[in-house]
């Protein structure tokens, strides 16, 4: 089974593309879907009435969902399996800027929307670092020169990926992405692992507690004016 | 380094073939798409900005000197020997027009500084409001972010073809734009609504429903009649310009003689 990891901000255009993914590869691969989301998906639903493919969805809740992929993108590739799909393609909810959902196999791709600003790329983190491809999506909506200069600022922040750049309503331009897809490597369940690391730790903020003050918590927060030697924090 | 570009057919709205075998456009050239709203011209000259395989909507490929055009010029900018003026005429990135500019030179892998300046310079000769270089690209009037932009595809896109689609739209002094890139040896596609731009061009392109329709090539009678007609263009552009300027219309004016 082939794995593809899809990141990005909300509205960047994820499921335009694996739309296009799936209308262009379902007559050749099986594919399974999976939407890693916070509180509300509707990809799900949306998927499997357009094009009849098994779907799922995933909210993390309290948690970062790029964290709770971790635990629940191993539970999705053994259904996406033992429904012998050939393409597993999870989308991320994209939210956590310090984080990134990308395994070290399979293919990761940021989706990154031509409007959104020209610090974008430079913001998102391991979002866009650790992609192997990126694509830059409504390009229908902006100028030659300006979707350079963006293409620019995103090889600046990554200079090994590879670029792509589509109008997703319409699916233009994505041959190179439909090749690299049908000619990734089936990932091996055993050795699946994060590309980048995790965050130091987790606190009790980070699952959902909204009580302030230092008695209600313990983690790794620094305390305002502690000294660095205080920085592990265990609560009271 | 491009001397032709070759557009082979694609399908129609009903997905139908077009009935041309080939379309070559030359170096040196100048060619118009005229058509109705909504009937592919943008589309047209897309499919030349992406150099599309059969991967656009409306399935046509494009050859560069009769090759199939590799991924690396497909998608490195800084290889990409085309330059387009699309219809908008917003700019989303928060940067200064000094900033854009430069940022936009070193995507195209170009040296020198001087090119940022040479290039506002420019751009104020297409727009009645001067662009500073520390004015942000996202408060540009569409007038000037037109005139930008078509200064930015002369001198830093600086490429063997440039695409301009209905650059008559944004109040910007068209002709000096038309004077400024023909014969320069490009191929100079402009999408146009306007008789003065299209026949001033050597080919004529139809679009009608998706599809390429007919090619017309000017006939001499169209050169004469391109002149006059831009002569009248000239005077109403004068008028226009007097009322701009809050002036009023002088008895010469008056007695403009169209005929
Ligand atoms: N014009 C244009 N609109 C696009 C393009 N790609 C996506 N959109 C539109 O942008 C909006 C958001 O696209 P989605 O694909 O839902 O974005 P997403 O990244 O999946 O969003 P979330 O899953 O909610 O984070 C939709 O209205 C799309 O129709 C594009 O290339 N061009
Ligand atoms: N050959 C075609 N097949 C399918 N859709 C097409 C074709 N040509 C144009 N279109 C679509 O028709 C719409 C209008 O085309 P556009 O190029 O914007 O028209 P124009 O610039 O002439 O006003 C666009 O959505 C475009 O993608
Ligand atoms: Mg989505
Ligand atoms: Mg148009
Ligand atoms: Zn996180
Ligand atoms: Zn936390």
């Amino acid at each position: 089974m082939k794995l593809l990891v899809i990141a990005g901000p909300p509205s960047a255009g994820k499921t335009a593309l694996v739309k296009q993914i799936v209308r262009r590869l379902q007559g050749e691969m099986r594919i399974a879907f999976l939407k890693i989301d916070v509180v509300k998906a509707f990809e799900d639903i949306e998927l499997r009435k357009e094009f009849n493919i098994m779907t799922r969805k995933w909210y993390s809740g309290d948690l970062c969902p790029d964290h709770a992929g971790v635990m629940i993108m191993a539970d999705a590739i053994e259904w996406a399996a033992s429904n012998y799909s050939d393409l597993l393609i999870i989308e991320s909810a994209g939210l956590c800027l310090r984080c990134s959902p990308y395994l070290n196999q399979g293919l990761g791709v940021v989706v990154l929307s031509s409007i959104s600003g020209i610090h974008t790329p430079e913001k998102m983190g391991a979002m866009v670092s650790l992609a192997d491809i990126a694509i830059v999506t409504k390009i229908d909506l902006i100028s030659q020169a300006e979707r350079e200069v963006m293409i620019q600022k995103i090889k600046e922040v990554h200079p090994g990926v590879i670029l792509m750049e589509t109008n997703a309503l319409q699916g233009t331009s994505l041959h190179h992405l439909y090749a690299l897809i049908k000619d990734s490597p089936d990932i091996e369940e055993e050795n699946l692992s994060l590309k980048g690391n995790p965050p130091l730790g987790t606190c009790t903020i980070c699952i959902g507690k909204k009580e302030i003050g230092w008695k209600h918590h313990f983690g790794i927060i620094q305390k305002l004016d502690g000294q660095t030697a205080e920085y592990l924090y265990r609560g009271e | 380094m491009i001397n032709k570009i070759t557009i082979l057919p694609g399908l129609d709205k009903r997905g139908l073939r077009e009935k041309f075998d080939q379309i070559t456009l030359a170096a040196g050239e100048t060619i118009s798409i005229v058509g109705p709203t909504g009937s592919g011209k943008t589309a047209f000259i897309t499919d030349i900005e992406l150099l599309a395989q059969g991967d656009t909507s409306t399935r046509r490929r494009l050859l560069v000197n009769g090759q199939v055009p590799g991924d690396d010029i497909r998608s490195n900018p800084s290889l990409k020997p085309i330059a387009m003026i699309t219809q908008n005429t917003k700019c989303f990135a928060d940067v200064s027009t000094e900033e854009f500019l430069g940022i936009h030179a070193r995507a195209r892998g170009i040296q020198n500084d001087m090119v940022v300046y040479e290039t506002i310079d420019l751009a104020n000769k297409f727009t009645g409001e001067k662009i500073e270089k520390d004015n942000k690209v996202t408060v540009l009037s569409g007038g000037q972010t037109r005139s930008l932009l078509v200064a930015d595809a002369i001198l830093i896109g600086a490429a063997p073809v440039i695409l301009l689609d209905e650059i008559e739209n944004a109040g910007i002094f068209k002709r000096e734009v038309v004077r400024m890139i023909q014969d320069t040896g490009k191929i100079v596609v402009f999408v146009t609504h306007d008789p003065v731009i299209a026949l001033l061009t050597q080919k004529r392109i139809i679009m009608e429903n998706g599809a390429v329709k007919r090619i017309i090539h000017r006939s001499d009678l169209e050169v004469k009649a391109a002149h006059n007609l831009l002569e009248l263009d000239t005077r109403v552009d004068i008028i226009r310009e007097r009322l701009r300027a809050g002036k009023m219309i002088t008895k010469e004016l008056t007695a403009v003689n169209f005929a």
